[in-house]
């Protein structure tokens, strides 16, 4: 993981609400031993006709969305099973930052421990980027972590966010590099308790 | 002010503390982590994908469990060629096999005799001790608090962390005891106490805390028995459940494989001593449960707090099975998926199914009680019922003692250990729209397969309902002898 700053980007806009982990990526694809190639199958059911070519309607297959690294979406994002390949797909298709109304609180837990920048913003702030985006969808969304700030159009949206997973974030370690910077630590503790 | 006493899950915790930093979870030491084959492979490739390796490969231990047959195949063998339920199965099952032997984990895998659940495998082998902290990729992990050990289910992440670090980052759980009132009725057992005490405090009653079950009932439970009870804790929503070690915990534990030997027993022994609850230790809830009321318990919905006593009516609506509880659509809904009427009894349904087994119930005591109830008595001709040891270990102790053919002769298949009809990964199943009585511990719509309607009960209950042909009280069968 690189750490993460600011990012600017074009926006994949899908403003619907409750997209739930089965459209994030359906069940079919979890029959794997793997943890790659879930970017591809993401959103595959909206992203993909029924022949296996790519939905021309789909905002993920033509610009802004197609080069986008930040999604906007609805409320309660990532609802439905606890499959943590889900934030495994949006990461995979590139995306790093999700702005929604609200996340599934497993959505969540399982983005943390994988990088993946979730911004929850209050009602109002939600609905005037929604309503700034409607009228433009081609402009370049900007996100400053640790300013905790998103601007679009002129817009300005402050956003709060927990502090560990913030300092994960910009630091760009997970809960992996977390536990490796410790790593000393970890190795006096087990001498020291005869855990070797 | 005096400080508070300590509990004993604070105890444990205090002690696997490797480090907090100001406004991060601490990071906590793991003792062991058990590993099976559906929850891994991801987490090995994670590793793979950042250039790791397994910090401390000897406090992890893997078995195969959930995806695997429970009958051998023409060859005789586990590895048989006809034998894995499907594709993904089988691919499962081999990956795990290559993934621990590139990582140097020790893998009790296909055709090993000490194979089992791995939640039964863990304490056959010893591997589980008291005041260890124990994580597994499976939400049954709580099964090994029996031994007062900290121990609880971990997610796919996860299991990448504990393996490259031997350290998980948590924020410690809040604790809560609940304290029994009295011993068990005639006739019930460590299953029906638990399915009993979720009835009472609901499918969130232990929601974001860590359990700790005491009081003489308690006390008087074999460590079969306290395994039971700590398993379903997770079924009350809590991260786990536990039990303080004893005289009944030593006894189990001496002279299994991984137990410690000589004076290094004796010192641990010692020391295990020492793990139980400070008399004024605080919890942050405590629960009383009075067991005077209880006798033994079936579920008869979909979730497993919706239980009652054998015999008593099934209630009419949400708020006569739990006082309070407004989510009549959800307690309607699961009546309809079960078929049952309100005010009807369990007894008045034909049963189609019976399984004895899984981390819950598949102990040799538990194949006993069973077989207590069948001795010289046949399954009803309209019953099909499986029993499937936990374990390498417990399939040689019933086939020791002959429980294998009890089971047989009363008209039962006797299997190979694994997960089998807990959760029908593996070519065992209940067909839609058929009734099994299950000893297992989630009766959740379509866990057993799609449109199979399951009841929760013991081992003792479950042969009874198997000769009867309908959920049955085992007094019937024993004279309250149990
Ligand atoms: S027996 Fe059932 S609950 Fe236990 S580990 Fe296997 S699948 Fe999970």
């Amino acid at each position: 993981m690189t750490g993460f700053k600011t990012l600017r980007s074009s926006v994949l806009f899908l403003p619907f609400d409750n997209i739930d982990t089965d459209q994030i990526i359906p069940a079919r694809f979890l029959k794997t031993t793997a943890k790659s190639g879930f970017g591809e199958k993401a959103f595959h059911d909206w992203r993909y006709l029924p022949d296996g070519s790519l939905n021309p309607d789909f905002a993920m297959n033509r610009e802004p969305g197609k080069s986008a690294r930040i999604l906007v979406t609805g409320d309660n994002f990532g609802c439905g099973s606890s499959r943590e390949h889900a934030p495994w797909a949006i990461a995979q298709a590139g995306i790093s930052v999700v702005i929604a109304r609200s996340f599934a609180d497993i959505f969540r837990s399982n983005s943390q421990k994988n990088g993946l920048l979730l911004i929850a913003l209050d009602a109002e702030a939600h609905s005037a980027l929604i309503k700034t985006i409607e009228a433009d969808g081609s402009g370049i969304l900007t996100v400053d972590l640790p300013a905790q700030r998103a601007e679009y159009g002129g817009l300005r949206l402050d956003f709060s966010i927990d502090a560990f997973y913030k300092m994960c974030l910009i630091e760009g370690i997970d809960d992996f590099g977390y536990l490796l910077k410790h790593a000393d630590a970890i190795r006096a503790y087990e001498e020291k308790n005869g855990k070797l | 002010m005096a400080k508070a006493g300590l509990t004993l899950f604070d105890k444990i915790w205090n002690d696997h503390v490797v480090l907090e930093e100001e406004g991060a979870p601490p990071i906590l030491y793991i003792d062991l982590h058990l590993t099976h084959e559906v929850t891994s492979p991801q987490a090995f490739q994670e590793l793979r994908d950042r250039g790791l390796k397994v910090w401390n490969p000897k406090r992890n231990q893997a078995t195969s469990d959930h995806c695997n047959p429970t009958r051998l195949g023409p060859d005789g063998t586990e590895h048989g060629s006809l034998i894995y339920a499907d594709a993904q199965a089988k691919t499962q099952l081999l990956q795990q096999e290559k993934n621990c032997a590139e990582f140097g984990i020790d893998l009790y895998g296909l055709d090993h005799p000490a194979r089992g659940v791995i939640h039964v495998f863990g304490p056959d082998m010893g591997l589980t001790q008291p005041g260890m902290t124990i994580v597994c990729g499976d939400s049954h992990t709580a099964t090994h608090g029996a031994f007062g050990a900290i121990a609880f289910g971990i997610g796919t992440s996860e299991v990448g962390h504990v393996m490259a670090t031997q350290c998980l980052l948590q924020r410690k759980p809040q604790t809560m005891r609940i304290q029994y009132v009295g011993t068990l009725p005639p006739g019930t057992d460590a299953k029906d106490l638990i399915l009993y005490t979720i009835a009472k405090i609901g499918v969130g009653g232990g929601t974001g805390t860590a359990i700790e079950f005491s009081g003489e009932a308690v006390r008087k439970l074999s460590m079969e028995g306290r395994m039971t009870l700590c398993n379903m804790a997770i079924e009350a929503g809590a991260r786990t459940g536990m039990v303080a070690p004893d005289e009944t915990t030593f006894a189990y534990l001496k002279g299994k494989p991984f137990a410690p030997r000589g004076t290094a027993w004796d010192e641990a022994v010692a020391a295990w001593s020492k793990l139980k609850s400070d008399p004024d230790a605080v919890f942050d809830r405590e629960v009383t449960i009075d067991l005077s009321e209880m006798g033994p318990m079936a579920t008869y919905g979909t979730n497993p707090a919706m239980g009652i006593r054998i015999g008593r009516k099934i209630p009419a609506n949400a708020e006569e099975a739990f006082p309070g509880a407004r989510d009549d659509a959800a307690f309607r809904k699961a009546l309809a998926y079960m078929g049952f009427r309100p005010g009807t009894r369990l007894g008045d349904y034909p049963i189609d199914q019976v399984f004895i087994g899984s981390c819950t119930n598949g102990r040799i005591e538990d194949l006993k009680a069973a077989a207590a109830v069948l001795a010289g008595r046949k399954i009803a001709e309209s019953v099909r019922m499986i029993v499937v040891p936990g374990s390498g270990a417990v399939k040689r102790a019933a086939e020791a003692s002959g429980l294998d053919r009890v089971f047989i002769e009363a008209g039962a298949e006797w299997r190979e250990p694994g997960c089998s009809l807990c959760l029908s990964m593996n070519g065992d199943v209940v067909e839609s729209g058929k009734l099994c009585v299950s000893t297992s511990n989630r009766n959740f719509e379509g866990r057993q397969g799609p449109g199979a309607r399951t009841v929760l009960t013991s081992p003792a209950t479950a042969a009874a309902s198997a000769i009867r042909g309908f959920v049955t009280d085992p007094r019937e069968f024993s004279g309250g002898a149990l």
